[in-house]
């Protein structure tokens, strides 16, 4: 008996792992098609662009190591958009998240510059994290009281972040020749990198957070209990999961892990909180976990894609004098496939 | 003139059903049922719920095909397949819920259902025929108000200028008293006769006796998808019509009592408990409740009259606005549901799929969901699915039930549905049981196995309150027995003190 329901999960899964391969592909392929048809109208070579893109990012130790820097934020923004979704929730505002964790991060950077790098940092990270979960707690005990829906009050959080941060540097953190940007942080307020790359301690982090959440929903109680909340409210409710919580915690959390990307791209990647540094990699997390559809494997895939573009496409505007614009239309062309799947693959599926 | 009412003309019924017969997956719901409706009568289908009142009108209106018998429209056999054939036959429903436009005025709605709508609405000609119609037959709405603005009872009369508008000439309404206040009952009422005085034909759905007698020139009683019997009003008492809704029938299991034993400690204590309405929904008023270890407490009552928000209210979904909840002695009103069910609460609701099941989770990881604590392991980490599985074979093997536990919850049938709620919130021996339409879709071998549970846990020492509409059920197993109206306990006996006919006429208004 239970080697039959064993053997037969098995061959379910392996099944199931076929459907998701062809679905993350042919999505891919679809996407870069129709993009081709872009590059075409604006009168580039798509073979060619699309070899650039591959040989300037894979083709190198450095355009690889590129990659992966910019992966990083995406993995913990695409996070703080699956944690909520496993119960329900839609959290648009990683962005605004992202912005309020880098503040608080920075405030500790300029403030104790003097404290050690294993007290700073974590320090800088647990500030920025509760800022984050604090920024996110507002639309999740309103949706939790059945008051507003999520989505659009993170939605709407997200521009004030931004007002918020220029009116902290340009009132009171500025260095002293700018007026756009905080000093250089100190040494001990910045994630250690690697390998002389500009990889640094948040691609761990992000990828432990990873492991993480995937044990969290596969393995744990709260997993079970999330997933239930997650399928059926109503009778979770009745089941005796305490349903409003749950809402209430996994939005904070999510909210923190937002603010901990924002957190490593000061400390890891600029060293310095700058106006406006973050352009969209909020929603970049939130098209990524999309596109994944909240698994853990498919967010790093995702993300990793979305980082070959990116940088390729960094890369075509400088040598191609391709617009960067384009590369937008790139991913919303990705979107928009995955939106499209049901039909596309329904067939398959029968 | 006295208008000639119903079968004494010569003519042949306007429509006529025969040998309606429609099965749903573990239910018959019609079974070879005739129906008679000629013009200029008002004709009242009266039944419990799940008589099959509300199926036998949905193939008359094309919403269900059945499957056997003839629909014949004056005389002629005709073929519905779908609300469309029936509007063009000349009928028109008013459902339960209503389909207006919130958004929309009231005189756009009915624009909408015209069957002559041109491409260029004329609604000021519109308005002059909706007020034509209001002014003859006393149904004042103003045509331009937007339906959101109007009272459930506007409302209602929109839904029937519409069908007259559309020049329908049977009307089916199907419980059109469930939404209104007495007040507009009558007027509600009123209308239907002025309607009928002028030869419309109208099927009445109801379960209220008094209504019905009030109303209808016939009256059709169903019982458990038969048609128990034809009636003309002048021949009907409330006693014979009671008699035919609940009938007497044997049933399989044997219950036995131990009469004069002393109840047992208090379990469950409600005092004068109040909730605050939510809407449209029954509020509940001055309930005072006790369940005692080793007794079973039937709740009689007609769905809708509150049942749910008992249930909701026990189980702390609902607060109490007034009153005291206790459990075991100790004042848990406002307990979570968690708390409760830590408490030794187990909680059987109406309608497994969407009050008790994570749909795409497997059996087994939806018999884990009310009791995680229990089998966490590592402070939570893991999860001890060994112990869970041995659990739940020793609790099917109890029940006599078997299904699958690795297929999501979702591909079960509605009856393994019921029994996987049964096996999982009675396995661990709850002391205290709250269930609600216990063996609603379940077949006659499972009903017997359901109801044997109820009283092992009885005999056991645990409470039960039992929600039903089945009266035969209540009487079988019940210790006590209270009945619920409109948000009141009014009535509580022992079986033995009442007849069955009794209680029909308490849960229906009979004698409120």
């Amino acid at each position: 008996m239970t080697q039959l329901a064993g053997r037969g999960s098995l061959r379910f899964l392996g099944h199931k792992a076929w459907r998701t391969a062809v679905r993350y592909l042919s999505m891919i392929l679809l996407a870069l098609l129709l993009f081709a048809v872009i590059l075409l109208i604006s009168g580039k070579d798509p073979i060619q662009s699309y070899k650039e893109i591959l040989t300037s990012t894979l083709g190198s130790a450095y355009g690889f190591s590129e990659v992966l820097v910019a992966m990083i934020p995406m993995l913990l923004t695409a996070l703080a958009v699956a944690l909520p979704s496993r119960v329900g929730l839609i959290n648009v505002g990683g962005e605004g998240q992202l912005y309020i964790g880098a503040a608080l991060a920075t405030w500790a950077a300029l403030t104790f510059p003097h404290l050690p790098a294993p007290v700073l940092l974590p320090l800088m990270a647990l500030l920025g994290m509760a800022g984050g979960a604090l920024w996110a707690f507002v639309p999740g005990y309103l949706k939790a009281i059945g008051l507003v829906n999520e989505t659009i009050t993170t939605l709407l959080l997200n521009p004030v972040a931004p007002k918020l941060i220029g009116f902290l540097i340009f009132g009171f953190w500025h260095a002293t020749m700018d007026t756009d940007k905080t000093a250089k942080f100190v040494d001990a307020a910045r994630l250690p990198t690697f390998f002389g790359t500009r990889i640094h301690l948040g691609l761990g982090i992000g990828l432990v957070l990873l492991v993480l959440f995937w044990a969290l929903m596969k393995y744990t109680r709260w997993g079970l209990e999330m997933r239930a909340i997650w399928q059926n409210s109503q009778s979770a409710r009745r089941n005796g999961i305490p349903v409003k919580p749950y809402l209430i915690v996994m939005m904070c959390i999510g909210g923190a892990i937002a603010a901990l990307a924002g957190m490593a791209q000061v400390s890891g990647f600029y060293g310095v909180l700058l106006l406006n540094f973050s352009t969209g990699l909020g929603f970049m997390g939130f098209l990524i976990c999309w596109l994944a559809g909240g698994d853990p494997l498919g967010i790093l895939l995702m993300s990793f894609v979305v980082s070959i573009i990116m940088t390729g496409g960094n890369l075509l505007q400088l040598t191609r004098d391709l617009p960067y614009a384009a590369i937008n239309i790139l991913l919303a062309l990705t979107l928009f496939v995955v939106l499209a799947k049901p039909t596309l693959l329904r067939r398959e599926r029968a | 003139m006295v208008q000639q009412v119903g079968p004494q003309t010569s003519q042949p019924p306007f429509i006529a059903m025969r040998g309606i017969t429609k099965a749903f997956p573990g239910v018959l719901a019609n079974d070879g049922v005739d129906l008679d409706v000629y013009n200029t009568e008002i004709h009242a289908l009266l039944g419990e719920n799940g008589a099959g009142k509300s199926t036998l009108v949905k193939i008359l209106y094309g919403f269900y095909r059945a499957d056997s018998g003839t629909i014949l429209l004056n005389g002629k056999p005709i073929s519905i397949q779908s609300p469309h054939d029936a509007r063009a036959v000349r009928m028109g429903m008013v459902f339960q819920d209503f389909t207006l436009i919130p958004a929309f005025t009231v005189a756009e709605n009915m624009a909408l259902f015209l069957p002559d709508l041109g491409a260029v609405v004329d609604i000021d000609q519109i308005n002059r025929r909706i007020n034509d119609l209001s002014a003859r037959y006393d149904l004042h709405v103003n045509p331009q108000a937007m339906v959101s603005q109007l009272s459930v009872g506007e409302q209602q009369k929109v839904e029937i200028l519409k069908l007259l508008l559309s020049d329908a000439r049977l009307l089916i309404l199907d419980e059109p008293t469930r939404v209104l206040a007495p007040h507009e009952v009558q007027a509600l009422f009123r209308v239907l006769v002025r309607l009928r005085n002028d030869g419309y034909a109208i099927i009445l759905i109801a379960h209220k006796l008094k209504e019905v007698l009030d109303c209808a020139d016939r009256i059709t009683v169903l019982r458990g998808g038969r048609a128990a019997g034809t009636l003309l009003r002048a021949e009907a008492s409330e006693a014979d019509l009671v008699g035919m809704m609940f009938a007497k029938e044997s049933a399989a299991l044997q219950v036995t009592r131990q009469p004069g034993r002393e109840r047992g400690p208090s379990l469950l204590e409600l005092r004068g408990v109040e909730i605050r309405s939510q809407g449209a929904e029954p509020s509940l008023q001055a309930i005072d409740l006790e369940i005692s270890s080793g007794e079973i407490v039937g709740v009689a009552g007609v769905s809708g009259n509150g049942q749910k928000e008992l249930t909701e209210l026990l189980l702390g979904i609902i607060p109490c606005a007034r009153g005291k909840k206790l459990l075991f002695g100790s004042d848990v009103t406002n307990l979570s549901v968690r708390a409760l069910r830590a408490r030794g609460v187990g909680f059987i609701p109406e309608n497994p799929l969407t009050m008790a099941t994570a749909p795409f989770m497997t059996v087994l990881e939806n018999m884990t969901v009310t009791q995680t604590r229990r089998y966490a392991r590592w402070g939570g980490l893991r999860i001890d699915w060994p112990a869970v599985r041995q659990d739940v074979e020793e609790g099917l093997k109890r029940f006599g039930f078997s299904f699958s536990l690795y297929v999501p919850a979702r591909s079960l049938s509605g009856g393994n549905l019921q029994r996987m709620v049964i096996v999982r919130e009675m396995m661990h021996h709850p002391r205290l049981i709250i269930a609600s339409y216990l063996t609603r879709g379940l077949d006659v071998q499972s009903t017997t196995a359901a109801r044997q549970s109820l009283v092992q846990a009885r005999d056991g020492g645990a409470g039960v309150l039992l929600i039903s509409e089945d009266l035969e059920e209540l009487f079988l197993l019940s210790d006590r027995l209270v009945v619920l109206f409109g948000g009141r306990i009014v009535g509580a006996f022992h079986p033995g003190e009442i007849d069955i006919y009794r209680v029909g006429q308490l849960m229906t208004g009979a004698e409120a």
